[in-house]
């Protein structure tokens, strides 16, 4: 009896444990193999060395996939990120409706990214949406083409990313700024300080915690985006606004290039690790501390 | 006494084989409307001859979705009968070693009479019948508005100069010249039909199936990079992410004046009720050529008689005359046959059909390369890649050439 209350908890998180280990790690470690063979439509398991890297690195597609990823990831967690404290700093000054705006503002999160890339793709056309109705309006030379324009379109792309996520970001900050010691706000205002100075050095400051799981949440949605790209500009004008996701997906399901996909998967891969490893160090360090 | 037993063996083993009751299980992708009618055709043959068909029907992605599908069910050792391939990836799934052999069917029918030897070559693998084929699409059609083309005093153009000039005409007129919707596929569409236009089945053959570099790099392909350069500026604007079939609409509706699209337009164009060659033109593109996307069903291995008769017997219907005729007529396309009579289809299919037949005589039954007949997928990809790179930027043709070399060389 006490040795099965002694291993109950083991016992039971075992299953999982292996699960996680096979379906997770198992298969990264299959991906990272197959990254270093010849593989085309079906798997071979013959090492061929880094020939998938190179190919990889030469590929024009994949330097564009790759800096649309930066261009992408930074305007979209940084505009996400500023946007959802703004809009959570306005919420927090103990309005009326904050229930009813705070709803409609956490709303576009309910959405799948397939609805919010659609509805955009609607919105942005040139000859059906906002530039057509400004048009129509008698602003005739009004010109809002960045859908059809490839330097431009990456944009659209972080327009519409932003406006799905940062209602979500508003609510992370909304609980961040409200788990703030009052008694310490109350302080500041009874010796005089500035509600902004508030903010600034005492209030912010505390959130540390809250920021860092907002970036870790809004990078990892950045990295595997892929169904927005998708529904919002099919990865076009021609592949202007591939990710590497959407090529990974190209090269494995389209081409039948299976290694040439396992080595873009890896080297995503490699993107998490490098943004989530400085992350865990300092998590880990200060638990220590 | 031996010799009997061998024989009384032999009698059983192959009565077994008869009596088998045909089973086949069938994976594609022909899902929507025209095309569901289209098999339900070949299910009914197929259950009119005794046998058991178990429909494995996978839609999405251009067969992306079903060819995943296949991806596992090899993998866990478990084939589908008969799967929709075709061209070059018949040949991949070749050099797996997963595909069966249906020569017997292929030689008593008497195939290589009955197929333009380009089409049966890539129903072959090491020379013997592993697929059989279902029908024939022309990829390189220009469709036209007659109306819009009357008004203008024009008729479908055969060069690629006389098309710029009438393009420049109705560009005047206020009239969108050219059709487009800005996919990559329709971009290599377009791509490969000024190629065979402009430099000749020649050309065509050394650049999109040999893949010769100092034909990647000639002059002729800057030549075709520049008249798709020219193209570009006869779309309009909102081109981009366009489906195929609302670009059709904008010739139907007089909006535009042509599109360069395969035969699979033709259906939308009669499904609004418009007649071919009244409401509607069809020609080749300017410069001619014929280009071809021809649909297959490939056969996999896979074990005991019932799937083998089932098999053999899907092969022969396949191949049949009515199926080919009734076929293709709801799905636009021609027969892959030679000898089927086309008087029950329209004018441009006859047309499609007489120009196989001449083509097929002289050498010049071309592959396309932008769906998927060619070349195998990552070498077809990254052709596309380019032309859609330079179809959407101001890439100098110069430059296109050297990315195409590149890009070509890269995915080997």
């Amino acid at each position: 009896m006490e040795w099965l209350q002694r291993h109950m908890p083991k016992m039971v998180l075992a299953p999982s444990f292996f699960a996680v280990l096979l379906f997770v790690y198992g298969f990264i470690a299959w991906t990272a193999y197959v990254s270093f063979t010849r593989s085309r439509l079906l798997p071979k398991y013959e090492i061929e060395g880094v020939i998938q890297y190179e190919r990889l690195f030469e590929s024009p597609r994949w330097e564009v996939a790759i800096t649309n990823l930066a261009i992408f990831g930074i305007l979209f967690i940084g505009i996400a990120m500023i946007l959802g404290l703004l809009l959570a700093i306005l919420l927090d000054q103990k309005i009326r409706t904050e229930g009813a705006l705070r709803t409609i503002y956490l709303y576009p999160m309910a959405l799948s990214f397939i609805v919010t890339g659609t509805a955009w793709k609607w919105i942005l056309n040139p000859g059906l949406g906002i530039e057509a109705v400004v048009k129509d309006m008698g602003w005739e030379s009004f010109e809002f083409d960045w859908l059809t324009d490839p330097d431009m379109a990456i944009y659209t792309v972080v327009i519409a990313g932003v406006w799905q996520s940062s209602g979500f970001v508003m609510a992370l900050f909304l609980a961040g700024l409200r788990s703030v010691d009052e008694e310490i706000i109350r302080a500041a205002m009874v010796d005089g300080v500035s509600t902004a100075r508030i903010y600034r050095s005492i209030i912010i400051p505390s959130m540390a915690p809250i920021f860092m799981s907002a970036l870790i949440v809004l990078s990892h949605l950045a990295i595997k985006s892929f169904d927005l790209v998708i529904a919002l500009t099919g990865g076009g004008p021609g592949y202007a606004t591939d990710l590497p996701a959407t090529y990974m997906y190209a090269m494995a399901f389209s081409r039948g290039d299976l290694g040439q996909a396992a080595s873009s998967a890896t080297v995503m891969m490699m993107v998490v690790v490098a943004i989530i490893v400085p992350y865990l160090y300092s998590e880990l360090r200060t638990r220590r501390d | 006494m031996l010799k009997k037993t061998i024989l009384a063996a032999t009698v059983a083993l192959t009565a077994g084989a008869v009596w088998a009751e045909p089973q086949a299980e069938v994976l594609h992708w022909w899902t929507s409307g025209g095309e569901a009618k289209s098999v339900a055709v070949l299910m009914e043959e197929f259950a009119g001859r005794g046998g058991t068909w178990t429909d494995m029907p996978v839609a999405g992605g251009g067969g992306d979705a079903a060819m995943t599908a296949l991806r596992a069910r090899v993998l866990s050792g478990n084939a589908p009968t008969a799967v929709q391939l075709k061209g070059p990836a018949i040949q991949e799934w070749y050099e797996e070693g997963v595909l069966a052999n249906i020569n017997a069917v292929g030689v008593e029918q008497n195939w290589d009479e009955l197929l333009p030897t380009a089409i049966a070559d890539h129903m072959k693998c090491d020379g013997e019948y592993c697929a059989a084929p279902v029908n024939v699409h022309r990829v390189n059609w220009m469709w036209g508005n007659a109306q819009v083309l009357a008004d203008a005093g024009l008729e479908m153009p055969t060069t690629w100069a006389e098309f710029n000039a009438a393009a420049e005409k109705l560009q005047g007129m206020g009239i969108t010249p050219l059709a487009h919707g800005g996919q990559a596929w329709q971009d290599a569409t377009m791509f490969e039909s000024i190629a065979v236009g402009l430099g000749g089945a020649e050309f065509f053959q050394a650049a999109f199936v040999d893949l010769d570099e100092a034909t990647l790099t000639s002059d002729t392909m800057v030549a075709v990079f520049d008249q798709l350069r020219t193209l570009r500026g006869f779309v309009d604007d909102d081109f981009s992410g366009r489906d195929w079939n609302l670009a059709t609409a904008m010739v139907m509706n007089g909006e535009a004046a042509f599109q360069i699209m395969g035969d699979w337009a033709k259906g939308e164009f009669m499904a609004a009720g418009l007649e071919p060659g009244k409401d509607f033109l069809c020609a080749p593109t300017p410069g001619g050529g014929y280009l071809y996307n021809v649909d297959s069903f490939a056969m996999f291995s896979v074990e005991g008689d019932d799937k083998i008769a089932g098999q053999n017997l899907l092969a022969e219907l396949i191949m049949g005359e009515n199926f080919q005729e009734v076929f293709n007529l709801n799905k636009g396309s021609i027969p892959a046959r030679l000898d089927v009579a086309l008087d029950s289809f329209d004018y441009c299919a006859r047309r499609s059909g007489y120009d196989m037949d001449v083509a097929s005589g002289n050498g010049s039954l071309m592959p396309s390369y932008a769906h998927g007949m060619a070349l195998r997928g990552a070498q077809a990809g990254a052709i596309t890649d380019t032309v859609t790179a330079f179809f959407n930027s101001d890439m100098s043709s110069a430059d296109a050439v050297a990315a195409l070399a590149t890009a070509v060389k890269n995915s080997m």
